[in-house]
């Protein structure tokens, strides 16, 4: 299923408009303790070999013995993609020969996975794009080859030998990089909802494959290459646009695609072939021996079901219905789980009572995201806590303190911390309510300005220049509500 | 079923076996040997018989997610032919 393909979508050629259709297979390490079939740690870096038993060694006689917890992560992510839970899926080995696989083959799900079709709203400015899953399957991770440390030898840890991961793999919904970018961005926020992948490209725990093909609008699906490995969701973006426009080139040239795996290079920007892999897809897969089968209790899944937290889709949901918060505003805030966590925490006060949403919702995402922004920083590092920038709109709001003080007060808690309600006390950046004291005020600018306010008489926009020079000498805190009109009395327009 | 020379060329190839070229017409029969054995088994009608995937009726074994095993780095390399701080060397594998 796709939205109608909108003409930009299209890619420009010589010869005329290209559509590129892409689909995704997208390896997420399942957080976990565990390895997926023994007892050592998945904990990231670590001595070499140090997170290593004699079963990820692949050591004569040892035998697999599947994590729980892994198992119930896989459904997790499969009911957080609406997908069918099959009460019964099979291991297979996937045979290959890499000095980083000891084992010879890699323990994976073949035609039986665990998790079946399901789906994905990603949403685009045109629209939400509902993107199929076609599957979810578990599989060993391998360990971690190092080519450029020995002159003459590879270095192998298997640190990363037999830790979980979930195979994603989308149908070729996606129709511009900016999709399946999106598309990433949101399979990666279900999984960090769930909890069921730390979702860390950095440091590899999220890689995606992502096949791109190109075809004439309306023509039948092109051949098609697989870009290997690709580690950022911007790599992804970049990866397509180079591929698409390769196989475009071909073709305007009168050539043809040749199906085949590649690698993208971010410091060229451009894919190419990687040599030797046509025989690489020999796997001969066979039901692992070592394994039964994997059944599940209809109970059980229902139980997973039942204590899966708020996804994307619902809290976004919730926020436009609850807060009032326009469907973009929502969709940026429930974009990462801290940011929409983050919100929350603004809306509400300590006493159970609850702040103006639209205000908070203003203020993280133009001050504080922007902001955070400039200075390169996750929100979990912000240096104005939640219930800081709550103060800072519960002073605002009593009218203590004005819009244009309430950004400065933001500025000051950001570079020095300390608490809002005691910086504006301690300060003196408390709004002048008090009209003798802004009469006075007024007074002095309109006996210092006699032209100005015979020019206002005949053009009463001057009130702007008025309240300006007020705001001015009162140092910004004069309320400038009660600065307009007294102005407006005095100067009789 | 029986297989020919280029295909016991290709399987040693991609189990990295080297496989000299005197040997392969005799591993080639050896193979065809065995499959021949195992082909008796398709004269037995199986139809509608749910394939058995073990031969005792009980469900998988799980463990629970908590880590029992590892720090063993020096066990981990002990035979290996050639290793350097706990990491194992393997001829270049790069292409």
């Amino acid at each position: 299923m796709n939205v109608q393909t909108s003409t930009s979508k299209l890619i420009k050629g010589a010869t005329g408009d290209w559509e590129v259709v892409i689909g995704l297979e997208v390896h997420a390490q399942v957080k976990s303790n565990a390895k997926l079939f023994s007892g050592a740690a998945t904990a990231f870096g670590g001595e070499p070999n140090s997170h290593v038993s004699l079963i990820d060694a692949a050591m004569p006689g040892m035998l697999p013995v599947i994590n729980e917890e892994c198992v119930a992560q896989a459904v997790r992510t499969g009911l957080g993609l609406k997908a069918k839970i099959n009460l019964r899926s099979v291991f297979d080995r996937k045979n290959y020969f890499y000095p980083d696989l000891p084992q010879g083959y890699q323990i994976s799900q073949y035609k039986s996975p665990v998790v079946g079709e399901g789906e994905v709203a990603v949403d685009m400015p045109y629209g939400t794009v509902r993107v199929g899953i076609e599957r979810l399957h578990l599989e060993q991770d391998a360990g971690k080859s190092l080519h450029d440390q020995h002159p003459s030898m590879s270095l192998v840890d298997l640190n990363r030998s037999g830790v979980g991961l979930m195979e994603i793999v989308s149908k070729p919904d996606l129709r511009s990089s900016e999709e399946a970018k999106a598309c990433l961005a949101k399979l990666r926020a279900i999984m960090r909802y769930l909890g069921t992948c730390d979702g860390d490209m950095e440091k590899g725990n999220l890689r995606a494959d992502v096949n791109v093909s190109v075809r004439r609008p309306g023509d039948p699906l092109g051949t098609r290459c697989e870009i290997k490995n690709i580690n950022s969701i911007r790599f992804v973006g970049q990866a397509i646009e180079s591929e698409a426009r390769r196989q475009i080139e071909i073709l305007e040239d009168g050539g043809a695609i040749e199906q085949e795996t590649r690698l993208y290079d971010p410091g060229r920007n451009e894919t190419r072939s990687m040599r030797n892999k046509e025989e690489a897809h020999d796997y001969r897969y066979f039901p692992d021996p070592d394994l039964l089968p994997l059944e599940l209790a209809e109970t059980y899944v229902e139980e997973l079901r039942r204590s899966l937290p708020e996804l994307p889709d619902d809290r976004k949901a919730r926020f436009m219905s609850e807060f009032g918060l326009a469907r973009y505003d929502a969709g940026v805030l429930v974009a990462e789980k801290e940011s929409a966590d983050f919100f929350e925490a603004v809306v509400a006060r300590a006493d159970g009572t609850l702040r103006d949403a639209k205000l908070a919702a203003n203020w993280v995402l133009n001050e504080l995201f922007g902001r955070l922004n400039r200075e390169g920083l996750p929100i979990t590092a912000s240096p104005v806590s939640a219930e800081k920038l709550g103060a800072i709109l519960d002073l605002m709001t009593e009218g203590a303190i004005s819009g244009k003080i309430a950004k400065e007060l933001f500025e000051i808690v950001w570079a020095e911390g300390g608490e809002p309600r005691a910086i504006v006390e301690a300060r003196g950046l408390k709004q002048v309510t008090d009209t003798s004291a802004i009469e006075k005020l007024v007074d002095d600018v309109i006996a210092a300005h006699p032209d100005k306010v015979r020019q206002a008489r005949t053009k009463p926009a001057m009130i702007g220049w008025f309240v300006g020079q007020v705001m001015k000498t009162s140092g910004g805190k004069a309320n400038p509500q009660a600065v307009n009109e007294l102005l407006k009395a005095k100067l009789d327009i | 079923m029986s297989i020919d020379t280029p295909t016991v060329r290709h399987i040693a190839h991609l189990a990295r076996i080297a496989v000299a070229d005197e040997e392969v017409e005799r591993l080639k029969g050896e193979i065809n040997d065995v499959l021949a054995f195992v082909d008796q088994l398709s004269e037995v009608d199986v139809a509608g018989v749910e394939p058995m995937t073990s031969v005792t009726p009980m469900a998988m074994k799980k463990r629970p997610d908590v880590v029992t095993d590892g720090e063993i780095a020096d066990d981990i390399v002990k035979n290996a032919p050639a290793a350097q701080d706990h990491f194992f060397l393997v001829p270049k594998v790069v292409e």
